[in-house]
């Protein structure tokens, strides 16, 4: 049994989660790239990663980070101990959801934290 | 390069599931050549990029700022080697880390030879295009300097 179970979950949040990561990744070679054309240019492009609304797209990706790091760790160990896989398949997908959840959340406080405080660095 | 014969089997194995290997959502390791070499990268640069990649994350998020990161903060670190060194071992591996999951992902996906032929060269080419943007950025980065653009003469 596969279809509409953990593992095809497992298997369809990795690909997603890695498809959006990379996304970012093209996107943040763009913009360390704009250092070669000076600090005006850099420094003008960049305060939209300081607004609200990029850092809420900042928690979706450190989630994504977070989800793709765990469950590839759980695809190791399944691979080098498949007894694993077998017996503790649904035991350790929720093993990376909550330790994903668990390193997120400290995450969001402090990229969240300049919107929350009055004169932090949050425009919109 | 004889590919229909094996091509046929391989769609037969992807079309069903259950002849899987249960590794749940884990591939199976492959038997041999490229694909072989590509199941243990993935493994190994997994490995690093995840310390490359929350370190990253740590330094930029929480004990820096975003809003922080500027040009004379990026100055200011670059001073040093050692980080523009790991700067380019992160983007080198997750670049070819990201891209050969899109290159799976594409023969998962595309069946037509034409257009997976396509596809692969187009994401070979976007990974040797942003790699070099990335590493002529990291390796000559100056501050107060037009850097890379000096290269094409575009800024003075």
């Amino acid at each position: 049994m596969y279809r509409g179970q953990s593992g095809m979950f497992s298997w369809l949040f990795h690909r997603i989660s890695g498809l959006g990561i990379l996304l970012f990744l093209l996107l943040h070679i763009v913009d360390i790239t704009l250092l070669g054309f000076g600090r005006t240019v850099y420094n003008d492009a960049l305060t939209i990663f300081s607004t609200w609304y990029v850092r809420v797209a900042t928690l979706f990706l450190i989630a994504a980070v977070f989800y793709h790091a765990y469950n590839g760790v759980r695809i190791i160990l399944v691979d080098f101990w498949p007894v694993l896989g077998t017996r503790y398949q649904r035991a350790m997908f929720y093993a990376v959801l909550v330790a994903s959840v668990a390193s997120w959340v400290p995450f969001t406080i402090f990229v969240m934290m300049p919107c929350l405080q009055a004169g932090g660095a949050c425009s919109s | 390069m004889a590919k229909s014969a094996t091509e046929g089997a391989e769609r037969a194995t992807r079309s069903s599931v259950s002849t899987r290997p249960a590794t749940y959502g884990a591939t199976a390791r492959p038997h041999g050549g490229f694909e072989l070499f590509s199941w243990y990268f993935f493994r190994i640069s997994g490995v690093i990029l995840i310390f490359l990649v929350i370190i990253h994350l740590t330094l930029n998020h929480v004990t820096t700022d975003v809003s922080q990161t500027v040009y004379d903060y990026v100055a200011a670190r670059y001073q040093n080697p050692f980080w523009r060194v790991y700067d380019l071992v992160l983007e080198t591996l997750a670049l070819l880390h990201g891209l050969n999951g899109l290159r799976i992902l594409i023969d998962d996906n595309v069946r037509s030879r034409g257009w997976r032929l396509a596809a692969q060269s187009t994401v070979w080419t976007i990974a040797l295009v942003f790699w070099l943007m990335g590493t002529m950025t990291i390796i000559t980065f100056q501050p107060g300097t037009a850097g890379i653009t000096n290269l094409f003469g575009l800024l003075k």
